[in-house]
């Protein structure tokens, strides 16, 4: 037998559900942490949900925020926040910050106006040579509906997700993945919270690809239920959950790996503009990997499974299989 | 022996190499680029000059040279959305109905009295007060005279005014069908010019959308700010020719019912007191172009349509000695006084013009007016180095993931995960291959949209490999059959899988905007392509490989 590099051994037979009050608890604790980081703290919303705007500056002088504050201080302008970004794609005399001006009350994007002012005093009090590679500005209107379209795309994703997977398994299936993939997000809004990262448009296209990739690992899991169901006629539920975690578990945490090699190089070389992102669809796998395994089949254990039903449905698991591939 | 049907085995191949062939021009960027742009233009000149020859050499023709395109995020260029004031259009029609209104209301005076119009807030409203409330039977009917049906696709006759009385108040609206039927028109129109100004300016590609009920999406790649953009659109140039009441130094306070106070463009603190409706509007120009005055000063010259020429030679004949006002934009460029009867509908316009700002008002008002004004509701500018340092970035992201990813598949799996790395390759070289050929949009997002397939591609390819392992544990009686239990039996888990990932990216599609739509984009691609080489084109080198080499055993 040629060497090969294993994630877990050949045969495995943990018991998934012998911690259940740890894994389980512990996740329903660590959701509602999250909740109450994100009720409490509240997210540190990006213009694309809060309007305003907000200019990229790019200088060879070393930056030193609090020059740029007074700079702008005299300025008629809105709540200004200014942010040093750093990368190691940066060459070393490259200094780049984000400043963000929040939005007047009912007033458009700030005017093209303001948006010289600001590029002015900056290039006289700080660098005469300072360049301005982004300036975006958001309208309060338009970002209130960003918000709604968010939390729209949010909820039409999970109730499509669980219409499929209603189709394909049982409806138990469905709540059970659903529920898993709400406990996934709502961890990932945690941390967010918690660290006060920017939160955008983008960081809600990571929610949803969380989505897709941890449905994906649920469903792993769940086909391999189905199946062994059938085989499986006489064995209580519950020790069929374990057996199908434990077949399924090499590749449950090879395609993890892979994943979050993939999303890991994107974090660290992939440039700070889309660090955000990367960073929320790498907690997103770490959970989801975790949520497939612990919390999914739990939610399925306790709302039960009518086997006998089964029967009905015997002609699902190979559906796939006769198409010819 | 595994068995793969003959012309399975060609169109697989032949999906992958034309795949791969859509995908080549993408390698070399700059100069598919520079031979597209040329070969553009020589289409439209029908010659070619030596650098556009030139760079119609750098590419053969008969190679695919269709180019994934790159979003504003990674080119640079401006962004903006505005909104356009549809109110304003419903504004100027009751505006215009006045006049139509009180001669109508005229003709029945015997019975409604005087009639006095009065202010409302409601932009498509018009309020008439009459004085003899009795006669608000024959006002009403009056109004519905001057009604009108409205034309619509399903057909409906609506009328284009809803009249109806309020005591003694004669109120006239503009029907909703009708309004339904302006706003189409209004962004339809803005739609075209903003187009018509944008393509002026010469920058390659710019997207023009309509999005929703009254807002236009306009993206232009290459241009240097959103500020730049907005000067180039934003202007409504909206012309008209306004009688004058009075000129004064300061902004009148009470310029009285139906007149308002504009400032004069020139001469400073100069006001004018104008009646709000104008005799003839910018609309009526069909041809407007840079020009000289008699003494030699730049001017712009127009020419009226029949319309637009009879009311303002109507008016010049009745006016002669009384001033009237050319108004542009709110501001009033030159008030002259009517010498004599202009009939014939051509003028030119004088003020303090240079050459430059007189071609560019002419193009403008050929352009013709924006019919409303527009709020810009988000703007963005990335500039194309920002845009660059993305792409790098994402370019270093992108084979840090494939090497590493390829890595771990190849130490997991040994040489099916050689095949695997292979199929990955071919994955990636077709989904730029798909992205050319739909002409779909690369944005940083999508990148990272990119790599994550990276990530996930290769699981189709752990679940097969995974499987059959189990099935050469479970006893599978040889080779050949657990390969080929292993494809059959992982297949509907991948299947589930993937259409639960891609029920995801439809949903960021219909519901993103921008990048975030071009993520979905690639995300979706990446699904199809990467089941498409798990499936059918690892399943090929694997069949290739067991029927040469036979082996007895099967080690995954």
């Amino acid at each position: 037998m040629a060497w090969r590099f294993k994630l877990a051994p050949d045969k495995t037979s943990f018991d998934f559900f012998r911690w259940q009050w740890v894994t389980f608890g512990g996740s329903l604790m660590l959701s509602v942490m999250a909740i109450v980081a994100w009720a409490v703290m509240g997210l540190n919303y990006g213009i694309d949900f809060k309007g305003g705007t907000t200019i990229r500056t790019e200088s060879t002088v070393a930056v030193d925020v609090g020059a740029y504050r007074d700079a702008l201080q005299g300025l008629p302008l809105g709540d200004i926040s200014i942010t040093e970004v750093f990368d190691p794609n940066f060459a070393d005399d490259q200094h780049v910050t984000m400043i963000r001006i929040a939005a007047e009350d009912e007033a458009e994007a700030v005017t093209p106006e303001q948006i010289q002012q600001v590029e002015e005093v900056l290039r006289a009090a700080i660098d005469p040579n300072m360049t301005f590679p982004s300036v975006e500005s958001v309208g309060p209107k338009v970002s209130g509906e960003l918000v709604w379209t968010s939390v729209l795309s949010l909820i039409v994703t999970s109730v499509a997700i669980m219409i499929y997977m209603w189709l394909r398994f049982e409806w138990q299936f469905g709540v059970g993945a659903v529920l898993a993939l709400l406990h996934d997000v709502i961890i990932t809004i945690g941390v967010f919270a918690i660290f006060q990262i920017k939160f955008d448009l983008t960081i809600v296209a990571a929610l949803l690809t969380i989505l897709g990739y941890s449905i994906n690992d649920t469903v792993v899991v769940f086909d391999r239920l189905r199946e062994n169901l059938q085989k499986y006629k006489q064995m209580p539920l519950r020790e069929v959950m374990n057996l199908s975690v434990n077949e399924t578990l090499a590749r449950t945490l090879m395609t993890a790996l892979t994943t979050l090699l993939a999303v890991g190089a994107m974090l660290i070389f992939g440039g700070d503009v889309l660090r955000g992102f990367s960073l929320a669809i790498f907690l997103g796998v770490l959970f989801g990997t975790y949520s497939s395994v612990y919390v999914a089949k739990n939610i399925v254990l306790f709302i039960g499974l009518d086997r006998s039903d089964k029967a009905k449905k015997s002609g699902t698991p190979d559906e796939f299989a006769n198409i010819d591939a | 022996m595994l068995n793969f049907p003959l012309w399975k085995q060609i169109l697989t191949w032949l999906a992958v190499a034309a795949g791969l062939a859509l995908a080549v021009p993408n390698l070399y960027y700059v100069q598919v680029e520079a031979h597209n742009d040329a070969a553009k233009s020589v289409e439209e000149a029908g010659f070619a000059t030596t650098e556009q020859q030139a760079a119609l050499d750098q590419w053969p023709d008969w190679m695919p040279s269709g180019l994934v395109n790159l979003g504003l995020d990674l080119r640079g260029g401006a962004h903006l959305l505005a909104e356009v004031q549809v109110t304003d259009v419903y504004k100027a029609r009751m505006d215009g109905l006045w006049p139509q209104l009180r001669d109508a209301l005229r003709d029945v005076r015997d019975q409604v009295g005087s009639v006095r119009r009065q202010p409302t807030q409601v932009a498509h409203e018009l309020r008439v007060e009459i004085e003899n409330a009795a006669g608000m039977a024959a006002a009403v009917e009056a109004a519905r005279a001057l009604a009108s049906n409205v034309i619509t696709l399903t057909g409906v006759g609506q009328s284009d005014l809803d009249v109806t009385a309020e005591g003694n108040v004669l109120i006239v609206q503009l029907s909703e069908a009708e309004r339904a039927q302006v706003d189409q028109r209004t962004i339809q129109q803005s739609l075209e010019i903003i187009r018509t100004r944008v393509d002026t300016a010469g920058t390659r590609e710019p997207t023009i959308q309509r999005q929703g009920a009254d807002r236009i999406l306009i993206q232009v790649p290459g241009i240097g700010s959103a500020a730049e953009l907005k000067a180039l659109i934003g202007t409504t140039a909206k012309l008209t020719f306004n009688p004058v009441v009075r000129r004064g130094t300061s902004e009148d306070q009470t310029p009285g019912a139906g007149n308002i106070s504009l400032p004069s463009m020139d001469e400073e603190g100069v006001w004018y007191t104008v009646e709000e409706v104008p005799v003839v509007s910018g609309e009526d120009l069909t041809n407007a172009k840079g020009d000289f005055d008699q003494n030699g000063r730049p001017a712009v010259s127009f020419q009226f349509d029949a319309r637009g020429a009879r009311a303002f030679g109507d008016y010049t004949a009745q006016n002669i000695g009384a001033p009237f006002a050319i108004v542009l934009d709110g501001e009033v460029i030159s008030a002259p006084v009517i010498q004599s009867h202009i009939p014939g509908g051509s003028g030119i316009i004088t003020g303090n013009f240079t050459v430059e700002e007189a071609n560019r008002l002419a193009v403008l008002l050929s352009a013709g007016a924006l019919p409303a004004t527009m709020t810009f509701l988000e703007e963005r500018t990335i500039g194309p180095e920002l845009g660059q340092d993305s792409i790098d970035a994402g370019r270093v992201a992108t084979l840090v993931a494939a090497g590493s990813v390829s890595v771990l598949m190849i130490a997991s799996y040994g040489l099916f995960g050689v095949f695997a790395v292979v199929a990955l390759a071919i994955n990636l070289g077709l989904i730029f291959g798909i992205m050319s050929m739909i002409g779909a949009t690369l944005t940083l997002p999508g990148i990272a949209g990119l790599v994550l397939t990276i990530g996930m591609a290769v699981d189709a390819n752990v679940l097969i490999y995974e499987r059959i392992r189990d099935e050469i544990r479970n006893g599978a009686k040889n080779a050949a059959r657990a390969i080929e239990l292993g494809f059959e039996r992982a297949l509907s888990a991948i299947m589930d899988a993937n259409v639960t990932t891609l029920i995801t990216a439809g949903v960021l599609f219909f519901l993103g905007a921008g990048p975030i739509r071009g993520f979905a984009v690639t995300l979706a691609i990446g699904i199809v392509t990467s089941v498409f080489t798990a499936i059918n084109v690892t399943r090929l080198i694997v069949t290739y490989w067991h029927n040469r080499r036979r082996p007895k055993t099967l080690v995954v």
